[in-house]
């Protein structure tokens, strides 16, 4: 066995996830993408430390992490627009280094920022999108017109690109990533910036992608994202894969079922020594409450299989908190489990 | 048949063209025009007259001498223009040159691309100004068309460096500069609008290095036929070292910028 198969958990991870098995990522037959002790450096900066991973055909896969924890790197490199530093990359089993053009043709890209050509219409900026692979006039206009149905914007076909919504240029892009009709879509932070509504409707367009068996693979740091798109995704801190598994999976090993959130105190206003001792006092009275507990500047969450049974029990110790919410489990857990921190939006 | 990799690149750079050509055009046809007129027939007719100019400008008149140097000026001027903020809109505004980095299309083949689109652009402009001289007895020549292909090279000579150190850029600020105090005084000083044996002996040899003055030299002396042999093949040689250097440099830029 190679030494990077079946690595765990804690051999990743500095706070060393407590009874965690082996987690395999990788030795996925047929994968689409094969990674081994892939690293990224930028002078001394070392932006992607050594990862393994594979993704597997038709597969939804999720780079998840804060800014900075390298996916964006990763992402680059599997684009073939950034030579890597050490390790092995294959995407359908091609080396990037060698076959780079060869591999971007049956990969389509939705950069982190939209990269329209402003000046044209909706439907040029596919068509020469289309012309970049050599996709005959012809044919990049019938795939141009079926592609705007499918992200809807079928009626602003001869409309310059400008005056759209940051929802709808996202969908052209999207578009215009689809031209080259490709086997895998690289996303990178699909829905960053925008509205409640127009992410809805981008994760639709995206699943129906996933149902046609197009292999995904997204970068994140939004949890609600992951959770609605990703097969199996990896938890990225520092450069490091920390934790690796399907949304579910991953919450259930490092997270309990439910959380208990409880804000101790209102703003304070004046008093700030005094509250810090009030506060302190109410967390040692509530000390041992549920199986974990993590304190955070503003709330407490308290990590428990029944959080309303744990509520009670904070009642009864005499600790009367300003708020408190009983919610299941989500990867925001799990990343603050794994990293000691929370995701920054 | 697959469309050369290059081709794709400059079809995309028309495409944009095409929804501000009459802009460019105008400019090319107008701006020589007006120079012609005011300064070729208007200061012409002061020189012509109270100098011997067969003297100080090898028996041109100042017409004469003017108007073939307005292709090379003109090739400079949008040339370089559409080196600035264009090329840096593809790195670094718009990102048209990353999203092609993201096909099949490689940092080469944009940089390729983009060269041939500059060749077909400042075409496009000097064939504006040829339109023009082709207006006025003294230079309708047959002359022009080797004089056009020459102003192209001239123009490709500002191109790919300009192009070159816009694609290492994150903002515009040494545009103005790179036009106030590199084109513009090119421009004024560069031998258009009188020989530079007119500048002082210092300025003289800057005057040689600079790809205006040689492309200059090769318009005028295709035009109006008075320039030998051994110098045609100076002005090239000239002209060739600024397009292939800036070229390889931007081969060298473009990576960078499109492949860290």
């Amino acid at each position: 066995m190679v030494a990077a198969a079946g690595f765990t958990i804690a051999d990743r991870n500095g706070r060393g996830a407590v009874g965690v098995g082996p987690v395999r990522s990788i030795d996925v037959p047929n994968a689409v993408i094969t990674a081994r002790d892939l690293r990224k450096e930028f002078g001394d900066f070392v932006a992607v430390d050594g990862i393994d991973f594979d993704v597997a055909p038709g597969e939804s896969f999720g780079f998840l992490g804060p800014n900075g924890a390298g996916k964006t790197s990763t992402m680059r490199m599997i684009g073939c627009v950034s030579p890597i530093t050490s390790g092995t990359l294959r995407i359908f089993g091609l080396d990037p280094e060698r076959d780079g053009p060869a591999i971007r043709a049956r990969m389509g890209v939705v950069p982190q920022a939209d990269q329209l050509d402003s000046e044209l219409t909706v439907v040029e900026n596919l068509i020469i999108y289309g012309r970049y692979f050599d996709i005959p006039r012809a044919e990049c206009r019938r795939r141009a017109a079926e592609l705007l149905e499918f992200v809807q914007l079928a009626e602003r076909a001869t409309e310059r690109v400008d005056p759209l919504s940051g929802g709808m240029k996202r969908r052209l892009t999207i578009a215009r990533s689809l031209m080259s009709e490709p086997d895998l879509l690289l996303l990178d932070e699909p829905t960053t910036g925008l509205d409640p509504q127009a992410r809805h409707i981008l994760w639709d367009r995206l699943y129906r992608l996933k149902q046609r068996g197009v292999t995904l693979v997204l970068t994140t740091h939004y949890m609600d994202e992951a959770e609605q798109l990703c097969d199996r995704l990896v938890v990225m801190d520092g450069g490091r894969i920390v934790a690796e598994g399907s949304p579910r999976g991953l919450i259930e090993q490092h997270a309990t079922r439910e959380v208990l959130e409880l804000r101790l105190h209102r703003d304070t206003v004046g008093d700030v020594a005094g509250q810090a001792d009030r506060d302190a006092a109410a967390l040692a009275t509530i000390d041992g409450i549920g199986d974990r507990q993590e304190v955070l500047p503003d709330r407490v969450l308290i990590y428990a299989h029944d959080g309303e049974a744990a509520l009670a029990e904070v009642h009864g110790r005499g600790v009367e908190p300003v708020g408190s919410l009983v919610r299941r489990s989500s990867l925001e857990d799990v990343f603050l489990r794994l990293t000691g921190r929370t995701l920054v939006d | 048949m697959s469309t050369p990799t290059i081709v794709r690149v400059w079809e995309s750079e028309f495409a944009v063209y095409r929804k501000i050509w009459h802009s460019h055009v105008l400019l090319a046809f107008v701006q020589p025009l007006l120079y012609l007129v005011g300064m070729g027939l208007g200061v012409g007719a002061l020189i012509d007259v109270n100098t011997d100019s067969s003297v100080s400008l090898d028996g041109l008149t100042y017409f004469e001498f003017l108007a073939p140097a307005l292709l090379a000026t003109t090739a400079m001027i949008s040339a370089g223009q559409a080196s600035l903020w264009q090329v840096l809109d593809g790195f670094f505004w718009g990102n048209r040159y990353r999203a092609m980095a993201a096909t099949p299309l490689t940092p080469n083949d944009v940089a390729s691309g983009l060269t041939l689109w500059h060749a077909t652009r400042t075409l496009i402009g000097v064939a504006g100004v040829a339109a023009v001289l082709v207006l006025f007895d003294d230079t309708r020549s047959w002359g022009l068309l080797v004089a056009v292909p020459a102003a192209v090279l001239t123009g490709l000579a500002f191109a790919l460096p300009i192009t070159a150190w816009s694609s290492t850029r994150y903002g515009g600020g040494s545009f103005p500069t790179i036009i106030r105090f590199g084109l513009l005084p090119m421009f004024l000083f560069g031998g258009a609008f009188f020989p530079i044996t007119e500048l002082p002996g210092w300025l003289q040899p800057v005057a040689y290095v600079t790809p205006l003055w040689h492309g200059i030299e090769l318009c005028r002396g295709a035009v109006i036929d008075s320039v030998s042999a051994g110098n045609v093949a100076v002005h090239l040689a000239v002209l060739g070292a600024y397009i292939f250097t800036g070229w390889a440099a931007c081969r060298i830029t473009f990576a960078r910028r499109l492949a860290p």
